[in-house]
C-alpha cells in the first residue's frame, strides 16, 4: 500500500517541526521559571499579541492584531527567500543584504521619483525587488561560475550591504540627523491612515497585499511550473538534473535572483510602510535569521512559511507586551533559537518520536557506536 | 602618512586585531576537525557577556577581576559551544543551521541573563578593563619599541602565543595530525583507528574556548560594558580572517592584523593624505569584500579542509 506509506512519512515530516515548536516553547517556559518570573503571563503576553485579546485583565484591543501582521510581513518574505533558495540546495543566509539592498532602492526611488501613488508604489516595490534580486545574484553567479560556497558569501555581502546603505543614506541622499532621510512623499507610501484607524492606531499598512502575492507566487513557481521543477531537480540532486539535461548552473542563478526579490520587497515594505524614510542602520536588524528559522520550521513550503511567519511574528509582537509583565522580551529570541535548533536536530527529534510512540530502538543516537545510515 | 601617525596608529590596530586573531584560530580548530563554525559570532557575545559580567561583579574583591573574567569567558565559550557539537556530531545536523541557532540564541540569552541580573538591557558597567602593559627593554628599540611593546594590551601577545600553539599543535603533533585528518577524510581515519566524534567534539571544544576568549578580551579592551552590539560582526570578520588566511595560523595572523588595521583605518583616514577623500564606509567594507575576491581567487584550488561542513556518516566509502 504504497498510498497509505506516503501519508505516513508525510505526517512524521510534518509532526518534526510541530513537535520542535513545542519543545521550544517548554524550553522558553522553563527559561522563564528559572530566572523567577511566571511563564503564564508570558503566554498570556503572546495570545494578547495575536488576537488582542488580554486573558489576565480582560479587554480587546485591536492594534495588536495590526502589529502581528506588521511584525510578521518582513520575516514571511525573508523566509520565503530562504525558502526558495533551499529548494534549489543554496543555503541563502544574505537574506538580510538583499532586504537592505531593495530598501536602500526603494527609498531612492521613493525620494526622486515624481509620480501618483498608483504609479509610485508601484515603482517603490518593483525596485526594491530588482535591487534584492541583483545583491542575490552575486552569490549565485559566484556559485554557478567558481563554485564558490554560498554561506561565506551571503554573510560577507551582509555586512557589504550594510555599510553601503549606510554610506549611500548619509552621504548621497543626505540625513537630517545622521539616522534617517527626508520624509518620502505621500505617493511612495503603503501607510494609510484608514488602516490604522481600524487597528486602533497600529501601523498596519498595504504592504500585506504584495506579501500575499508573493506567497502565491512562491506556491506557483516552485509547485506549478516546468522552471520551478526544475529547479527543485536540482535540489534533490545536482548531478542527475545536469545528466538529465537541466542548466544547472543557470537554475542556481536564478533561484538566487529571485530569493534574492523576495527579500527585497521586504526592504521596500518596511521602509516605505513600517516607516516612511530611509534610515542607516548601526546593525543587521535579524530579519534574514529571522527568514532561516521561518523557512526552516515552514519546511519550506508555502502553506508552512505562512504559519511558521506568523508563528514568529507572534513572538515579536507579543514583545513588548512580556517586557511590560516584567519578563525581557529576549526569551522571544532563545525560544526561536531553540526550535531553530531542535528543527536542525531533525533525526534526533524523529528517534524521539519514534521512541513516543513505543518503538523502543532506543537512543542509540546519542553513542558513538551507532550504525545508522545518516539522512 | 608621517611615521609618528603610523607609531600612534599601531597599538590601536593591535588591540582591534587581538580577538579576531584569536577567534579565526578557533575556526581554524573547529574547520580542521570537519565542522563548519558560523557560531563564532555567538560564541563571542557569550563569552564577552561572561567576561564582563564577571569583571563587574569580582570587581570590589579582587583586581584580578578582569583575568577572571577572561577564565570565566573562555568556559562559557567552551559550554556554549557544546550545544553546536552535539547538534552536528551527535545528532547529524546541517552545521550551518546549527550555527546560525547559536547566534539567534546568544543575542536572546546574553540580554535575557542582563535584565535578569543587572534589570537592564546590557551588563552594568566595569571601572576597568584590562590594563595596558609596557615591555621593558624592548620598549626602547627604535620604531619598533613604540610600535609593540609600550601601552598594549597583554591579550595581543596572548594572541600570538596562540598563534604559535596552535601552529604547534595543528602542523607538528600527532593530534594535530589526527584533527586534520577527520577534517579531511573522516572515513579514511576511522578506518585507520581514530575517533572522529571524540576529534570533532576536541576542534569544536577548543573553538569554544578561543572565540569566548576573544569575546571576553574584546569587551575587556574595546568596552566599558556587555551590549548587545558589543561584538558587532567581528566574529563574521574573524570567519573572512580564516578564508583569507587559507585557514592556517600564520595566514590567520596576518590577516588578522590586516582586517585590525582596516578597522582603524576609517578613523585615521582624514589624517592621511590619499585616503582623505574616500568614506569611511569603505573601509569598514574591505574586510568583507577582500574576502569574496580571496574566495574566488582561491577558487578550485584545495586549501581549506576538505570535508568541513560534511556530515560525517560512517557508512561512506
Amino acid at each position: 500500500m504504497p498510498k497509505i506509506q506516503a501519508n505516513k512519512a508525510n505526517n512524521s515530516k510534518i509532526m518534526v517541526p510541530l513537535f520542535a515548536v513545542a519543545l521550544g516553547f517548554a524550553l522558553g517556559s522553563i527559561v522563564v521559571l528559572i530566572t523567577g518570573k511566571n511563564p503564564l503571563m508570558m503566554f498570556n503576553a503572546i495570545i494578547q499579541g495575536s488576537t488582542g485579546i488580554n486573558l489576565a485583565r480582560g479587554g480587546f484591543n485591536p492594534r495588536h492584531i495590526g502589529e502581528l501582521v506588521i511584525q510578521s510581513m518582513p520575516i514571511l518574505l525573508t523566509g520565503l527567500s530562504v525558502g526558495f533558495a533551499f529548494r534549489t540546495g543554496l543555503f541563502n543566509i544574505g537574506a538580510e543584504g538583499q532586504l537592505m539592498a531593495g530598501s536602500l532602492a526603494a527609498t531612492a526611488i521613493a525620494l526622486t521619483v515624481k509620480a501618483p501613488v498608483f504609479i509610485h508604489v508601484p515603482m517603490v516595490l518593483l525596485a526594491g525587488m530588482a535591487a534584492g534580486a541583483a545583491w542575490g545574484a552575486i552569490p549565485g553567479f559566484l556559485k554557478a561560475k567558481f563554485n564558490v560556497h554560498e554561506v561565506v558569501v551571503t554573510i560577507m555581502l551582509n555586512y557589504i550591504a550594510l555599510h553601503f546603505n549606510n554610506w549611500s543614506i548619509l552621504k548621497v541622499f543626505g540625513s537630517v540627523d545622521r539616522v534617517k532621510t527626508a520624509e518620502f512623499p505621500v505617493t511612495a507610501l503603503l501607510k494609510d491612515p484608514w488602516l490604522a484607524a481600524i487597528t486602533n492606531g497600529s501601523r498596519l499598512n498595504w504592504g500585506f497585499l504584495p506579501v500575499i502575492l508573493a506567497i502565491l507566487a512562491y506556491w506557483f513557481i516552485l509547485e506549478k511550473t516546468t522552471f520551478g521543477f526544475g529547479l527543485r531537480a536540482v535540489g534533490f540532486n545536482k548531478d542527475a538534473a545536469k545528466y538529465a539535461g537541466m542548466k544547472v548552473e543557470r537554475n542556481m542563478v536564478l533561484s538566487m535572483v529571485i530569493a534574492g526579490a523576495f527579500a527585497g520587497l521586504a526592504g521596500a515594505i518596511i521602509t516605505t510602510g513600517t516607516f516612511s524614510f530611509g534610515r542607516a542602520l548601526t546593525a543587521a536588524e535579524g530579519y534574514g535569521f529571522d527568514g532561516i528559522a521561518v523557512a526552516l520550521v515552514g519546511m519550506n513550503k508555502a502553506p508552512g512559511i505562512l504559519l511558521a511567519g506568523l508563528l514568529f511574528g507572534m513572538l515579536k509582537s507579543a514583545g513588548p507586551l512580556m517586557q511590560s509583565a516584567g519578563i525581557p522580551r529576549e526569551i522571544g529570541g532563545i525560544i526561536q533559537a531553540s526550535i531553530v535548533m531542535l528543527v536542525a536536530m531533525k533525526l534526533g527529534l524523529e528517534r524521539i518520536l519514534l521512541l513516543l510512540r513505543g518503538n523502543i530502538q532506543g537512543l542509540s543516537f546519542l553513542s558513538s557506536d551507532s550504525e545508522e545510515a545518516g539522512v | 602618512m608621517s611615521l609618528k601617525l603610523v607609531l600612534e596608529m599601531f597599538p590601536i590596530a593591535l588591540m582591534f586585531a587581538a580577538p579576531i586573531i584569536m577567534a579565526a584560530l578557533g575556526g581554524l580548530f573547529s574547520e580542521r576537525s570537519g565542522v563548519v563554525n558560523i557560531a563564532l559570532e555567538g560564541i563571542m557575545m557569550v563569552g564577552a557577556f561572561a567576561g564582563a559580567s564577571v569583571t563587574v561583579v569580582l570587581e570590589p574583591v579582587t583586581s584580578m577581576a578582569p583575568w577572571l573574567g577572561l577564565l570565566v569567558g573562555i568556559l562559557a565559550g567552551m559550554v556554549f559551544s557544546l550545544f553546536h557539537s552535539f547538534a552536528s556530531i551527535n545528532l547529524k545536523a546541517d552545521q550551518v543551521i546549527s550555527g546560525t541557532a547559536l547566534n539567534i540564541l546568544a543575542g536572546g540569552l546574553t540580554v535575557y541573563l542582563c535584565q535578569i541580573m543587572f534589570r537592564q538591557q546590557r551588563t552594568r558597567a566595569f571601572s576597568s578593563g584590562l590594563r595596558k602593559v609596557t615591555v621593558p627593554m624592548l620598549n626602547k628599540i627604535p620604531v619598533l619599541g613604540p610600535m609593540f611593546f609600550e601601552e598594549i594590551y597583554p591579550t595581543f601577545y596572548l594572541a600570538i602565543i596562540l598563534v604559535v600553539l596552535t601552529w604547534y599543535i595543528v602542523k607538528k603533533t600527532a593530534f594535530g595530525l589526527r584533527l586534520r585528518s577527520c577534517g579531511e577524510h573522516p572515513q579514511a581515519a576511522a578506518s585507520m583507528g581514530i575517533d572522529v566524534y571524540l576529534m570533532r567534539y576536541a576542534g569544536v571544544t577548543i573553538s569554544g574556548a578561543l572565540a569566548g576568549l576573544a569575546g571576553a578580551t574584546m569587551v575587556l579592551t574595546q568596552d566599558i560594558q556587555y551590549t548587545v552590539s558589543s561584538i558587532h560582526g567581528t566574529g563574521f570578520i574573524a570567519l573572512a580572517s580564516l578564508v583569507f588566511g587559507k585557514w592556517n595560523p600564520w595566514g590567520v595572523l596576518g590577516a588578522g592584523f590586516f582586517f585590525g588595521f582596516a578597522q582603524i583605518l576609517s578613523y585615521y583616514a582624514k589624517d592621511i593624505h590619499f585616503l582623505a577623500a574616500m568614506p569611511q564606509e569603505i573601509f569598514y567594507m574591505l574586510p568583507y569584500a577582500l574576502t569574496i575576491i580571496a574566495l574566488v581567487v582561491f577558487a578550485g584550488k584545495t586549501v581549506g579542509p576538505k570535508a568541513a561542513g560534511e556530515i560525517y556518516d560512517k557508512g561512506k566509502r
